[in-house]
């Protein structure tokens, strides 16, 4: 076996040098009830088979590459420069670990930190993290933040039912434990509504921006009275790539902003690995969780990178920790840095703005259409609500037929949302294929 | 162990906290011992003015690069005064632990009991055993 | 004016490589972008930015930046990577192949099922092989990392003993060699830690387990959790009786699964009563560590736990309707599950590369990875041991504890890391198990040679003799790295998290 590299001879001798005579001899303290169990596991296979197997597999599927694709909801197919790809696949990169020993990591360390600094400048934070799983559980543990901010004594976290259905169900999962009350995202309520729910009690607010269904909001006044009530406005950034045009969430007053990095060059990859985007106000960063890299010198003098505000972590504070999480998703904080380092501050404005004009194109077209409504009530991004004279399944059928993967269908998350699709476009949908996506809706019958 | 101080005007807990009571006043830090322990100190925690704590809450930490020590009251009170010094200069606890290094100030809720506490002499001898 | 000019550049930064931030200038771009197809839309003006202080660097200058960045690191790729309880082997390449597929890598997550059955065939075979490796009734491939299936099998046995109405059992018992991951997943599920001794062979000790257990402390048990084989790299001989000891009081058992690289086809946890346990992709079937993760922590539960998993779960809907056709694959949802961990259905990426990492091997080749790395790391046990202190001296799984002191030296185990790095090896892993005093923690894997084995030995030998004869240069160590030993106590103090005041002055 070609990973294997021990030759018979070899074997032998170490055996010898150990002093045993067979490999078997070294699991003796492994019951003998138990031990060498029988694996009933396909056989070996070569790796040209292997591949053939695997593409087989991977063209069963309707992916981006043959279908024209107008699904996001908390994914999406943004382009992603080439360069991206081939810093990935540095060995150098993808085949180390956590840069425990900072003198030979300084490659990781640096990249990190330009992460994290390229971060703070798109959310207008003081610090970023090295990142945590997603988006999903980014948000999650800035609850835990903002209950460590109120220490201890503030239980509730209200929640904006515009954000990602999936996040919030992961806010839930993580803080099953605790004695944590999650509020307003079960019905429809408002901005103003969720205000009118701040008490002394409250250690958080959050809000989606863009939200889950594409709008912004109206934040007006929002930071004030989260502020007054001494909570923490947390923003849940559905896709970054609209921060490339709109205004920070910090300039809005966002204590902590999290996201899924994923629209900022990592592929749709079936739902991962992606990553999940975390940064503060200066005032929170000692009670984040996840690696944090920072800047200082070696003993001569020289500039360099380490992993830093160590005792916050699991392999030191142990059960005094307030996450378990060591690795982060570091190699997608890389792919973040080299994909926003090649768009830099003009590149990604551009991406922003063809993806704002080409939705408002094809939200124009759909809206003409018989049976069709476009939700126009809120400024939207790349993302808006479409009702159709039918069900979306329906819809969504008809459109695959014709080589159109369709929106997502609201109705399972937001029962008031019948016959409403979310339909995304971004700047890898051209003009003619937003052109032919419009002429078989006309026909859905 | 020979370098490190055991001034006898405190009392000492098993955590490396010291306690020295004037009044209705505690006055608490941590113990050379304890400084010594963590090395270069970067980083204190301090709870605000106003807080209260029963005897066995832990009121703030302490942390170096590789370590960090939760510090605890071991009276019950209110907190009257905090070291706002340690802020940005948490080192101060690593040069002076039981002068400039003090941490928080606790008006006491009752009579304070000391008796879990350890005399200067004890202490010592509980550092060398360790 | 010239010579002027060159010495200011190459004295511009005083780094090994500028920031990316220190390479650009206004109006450069790094990216060739499409003008808009279609009509413009107005902007919504008073939600529009003024400012985006990204870096405005060139395609050339971002690559070459990167690049140079990369031969800083320590790699696999590039060499010995010992370092324990993380099973740095060889991540074969063909696994990124693999994962780049386009079928694979432009595949939305919200596809609807019918359009994913390659992508859905692909996850249900890799549950029922990893089920069948361990042992366990079935899996979830979920959970992003080790540390979110530490998390998620502790979530099941809470809510297991809950759903019973036994809700006073808010105790988890762990090993005070486990990795601190442990305890913290403890603390954030909401329960409590009780930590138990070890014994001098290493193991845990069983009188303590049982006295924890006793009488009506019992009811207060929800399980335990240990690493198998343990941190110190053994198996522990009484690991039936702990278990047995933990199910007698009510209690679940977890396994941590980090080493499982010492355990395919040596014997199944399932098999030996554990409840769940979770696997490390990125550990035993040689996905990447990409620097830091992703990883992706795939948790296997026995029979009681099975309703509990985190979902979705792939399953086959629709049975084949004859011999030549395939099932229908779709997602389920356990019917008490703990609930949803993540966005979408897990590290998809990394279930991609362990399912090409499984097929190439079988089930004969995953024992024969087993297999070597035990010998490996037992070889170098054997061939070190009189030279450094070995506190457990008996045969090891994947690998073994040293101690880095000596009794006529003042060098630490972190002066031995520092200087193997001078010999291009990365250092082992450092003071963990907290339970030996200056721990060095080895684990070789099964993809090293002996070649390479042996010159890590010369090294350690050599090592040892200048700690006694030489040992500055080992508390000067390392001397042939990009940069040397830094200045922790500055980066903790100043905080600079993030290149802010350059940004300013960029403007």
């Amino acid at each position: 076996m070609s990973y294997i590299p021990h030759t018979e001879a070899e074997r032998q001798q170490m055996l010898a040098a150990i002093g045993v005579t067979t490999i078997e001899d070294l699991f003796e303290a492994v019951p003998a009830t138990h031990r060498f169990p029988k694996l009933t596991l396909p056989a070996p296979m070569s790796e040209m088979d292997v591949m053939t197997e695997m593409a087989a597999l991977a063209d069963a599927n309707e992916h981006a590459g043959d279908f024209a694709l107008f699904r996001g909801a908390g994914a999406y197919h943004h382009f992603i420069p080439s360069a991206v790809n081939h810093i990935l696949l540095r060995g150098e990169f993808y085949t180390a670990y956590t840069p425990y020993q900072p003198e030979v990591s300084q490659g990781t360390l640096q990249a990190t930190y330009e992460y994290q600094s390229m971060m703070c400048a798109l959310t207008g934070m003081d610090a970023a993290n090295a990142s945590h799983y997603d988006g999903a559980t980014s948000l999650a543990e800035a609850v835990t933040v903002a209950l460590e901010a109120g220490r201890g004594k503030r239980k509730k976290i209200i929640l904006s039912h515009a954000i990602n259905p999936q996040y919030r169900e992961v806010v839930r999962t993580y803080h099953q434990g605790g004695d944590v009350k999650v509020v307003g995202d079960r019905g429809q309520a408002s901005i103003p509504d969720l205000i009118d729910m701040l008490d002394e009690n409250t250690a958080m607010l959050a809000v989606s921006y863009p939200n889950f269904f594409g709008q912004i909001d109206d934040f007006n006044e929002l930071a004030e009275k989260v502020h007054e009530a001494g909570a923490l406005l947390v923003m849940v950034v559905n896709n970054p790539v609209a921060l490339g045009l709109l205004k920070s969430p910090g300039e809005l007053g966002a204590d902590i902003v999290v996201g899924e990095g994923q629209p900022l060059g990592v592929p749709l990859s079936f739902g991962g690995p992606y990553l999940g985007f975390f940064a503060v106000r200066e005032k929170y960063v000692r009670k984040i969780a996840g690696r944090i890299i920072g800047e200082t010198t070696d003993i001569d003098g020289k500039r360099a990178f380490v992993m830093t505000l160590r005792p916050r972590e699991q392999d030191i504070r142990r059960d005094k920790a307030t996450s378990n999480i060591c690795t982060n998703q570091g190699l997608m904080a890389i792919a973040t840095a080299v994909y926003l380092s090649l768009m830099g501050k003009n590149g990604l404005r551009k991406v922003a703005e063809l993806n704002y004009h080409k939705a408002h194109y094809a939200a124009q077209q759909i809206q003409h259409l018989d049976g069709y409504s476009v939700n126009m009530e809120r400024p939207f991004f790349n993302e808006f609500m479409v009702t159709c004279p039918a069900p979306v399944s329906r819809v969504n059928e008809a459109l695959i037929a014709q080589g159109f993967i369709g929106g997502y269908d609201l109705s399972a998350d937001y029962p008031h949302l019948k016959d409403t699709m979310l339909l995304c476009v971004t700047e890898m949908n051209s003009r003619a294929e937003i052109d032919a996506l419009v002429d078989v809706l006309q026909e859905v019958e | 162990m020979a370098d490190l101080k055991f001034p006898d005007d405190v009392r000492y807990a098993k955590s490396d906290e010291w306690v020295r009571v004037e009044g209705d006043i505690a006055t608490i830090g941590i113990s050379d011992y304890a400084q010594d322990a963590l090395n270069d100190i970067v980083y204190v925690e301090l709870p605000e003015v106003g807080d209260t704590f029963d005897k066995d809450d832990s009121f703030g930490s302490v942390e170096s690069v590789k370590a960090a020590s939760d510090v605890y009251a071991h009276v019950g009170g209110e907190v009257v005064e905090i070291n706002e010094a340690l802020e940005d200069e948490p080192e101060i606890i690593n040069a002076d632990p039981y002068g400039k290094g003090w941490m928080v100030k606790i008006k006491l809720s009752g009579e304070a009991d000391l008796s879990d506490l350890m005399d200067a002499e004890a202490y010592k001898a509980y550092c060398e055993d360790r | 004016m010239k010579t002027a000019t060159i010495e200011a550049t190459t004295n511009q930064y005083d780094g090994l490589e500028p920031l990316i931030y220190e390479l650009s200038a206004a109006g450069r771009i790094g990216v060739n972008l499409p003008e808009p197809d279609v009509p413009l839309s107005d902007l919504p003006a008073d939600l529009l930015r003024d400012d985006l202080n990204l870096p405005e660097v060139s395609e050339n200058e971002v690559v070459r930046h990167f690049v140079r960045l990369s031969q800083f690191n320590h790699a696999i790729d590039t060499g010995f990577y010992p370092l324990g309880s993380c099973t740095m082997k060889y991540n074969p390449k063909i696994n990124e192949d693999a994962a780049r597929l386009t079928g694979f890598a432009h595949l939305h997550p919200l596809t609807d099922v019918e359009g994913a059955q390659g992508a859905l065939a692909l996850m249900y075979q890799l549950q029922e092989w990893l089920a069948e490796i361990s042992g366990f009734a079935g899996v979830s491939l979920t959970p992003a990392a080790g540390a979110q299936g530490e998390f998620a099998g502790i979530l099941m046995i809470r809510k297991y003993h809950v759903d019973r109405g036994d809700t006073q059992r808010t105790k988890i018992l762990v090993p005070d060699s486990a990795h601190g991951t442990n305890p913290a997943t403890v603390t954030m599920a909401g329960m409590q830690v009780i930590e138990l001794p070890s014994d001098k062979e290493g193991n845990v000790d069983l009188e303590a387990l049982r006295e924890a257990c006793a009488g009506e402390k019992a009811a207060s048990i929800a399980g335990m959790m240990i690493t198998v084989p343990s941190t110190l790299g053994l198996f522990d001989r009484n690991i039936l009786p702990i278990v047995q000891t933990v199910h007698d009081a009510g209690g679940l058992m977890y396994m941590d699964g980090a080493n499982m690289n010492a355990l395919m086809g040596v014997v199944k946890p399932g098999e030996l009563g554990f409840d769940v346990m979770h696997y490390n992709l990125h550990k035993t079937f040689s996905t990447p560590h990409g620097g830091g993760g992703p990883g992706s922590g795939v948790i296997g539960v026995a029979q009681r736990l099975m309703d509990y998993r985190p979902g979705p779960i792939v399953d086959i809907i629709e049975e084949a309707a004859g011999d030549h056709d395939a099932p229908l694959y779709g997602w389920t949802q356990p019917p008490k599950t703990i609930g949803r961990l993540k966005a979408f259905h897990g590290n998809y990426g990394m279930h991609v590369r362990a399912y090409a990492y499984i097929r190439v091997y079988g089930g004969t080749g995953l024992n024969d990875v087993t297999r070597h790395a035990v010998l490996n790391a037992n070889y170098l046990r054997a061939r070190l041991k009189d030279h450094y202190k070995l506190p457990y001296p008996r045969i090891c799984g994947h690998e073994f504890v040293m101690e880095g002191r000596f009794a006529d030296s003042d060098v630490r185990a972190l002066d031995i890391s520092k200087r193997l790095m001078d010999y291009g090896i990365h250092p082992p892993t450092n003071y963990f198990p907290l339970i030996v005093p200056e721990a060095l923690l080895i684990e070789p894997t099964e993809t090293e040679t002996k070649q390479t084995l042996d010159r890590f030995v010369d090294v350690m030998i050599s090592i040892a003799g200048e700690a006694r004869e030489n040992p500055d240069i080992l508390h000067d160590a390392p001397h042939n790295t990009p940069v040397r030993r830094l200045d922790e106590v500055k980066a903790a103090k100043q905080l600079v998290l993030c290149c802010a005041p350059l940004m300013k002055q960029v403007d």
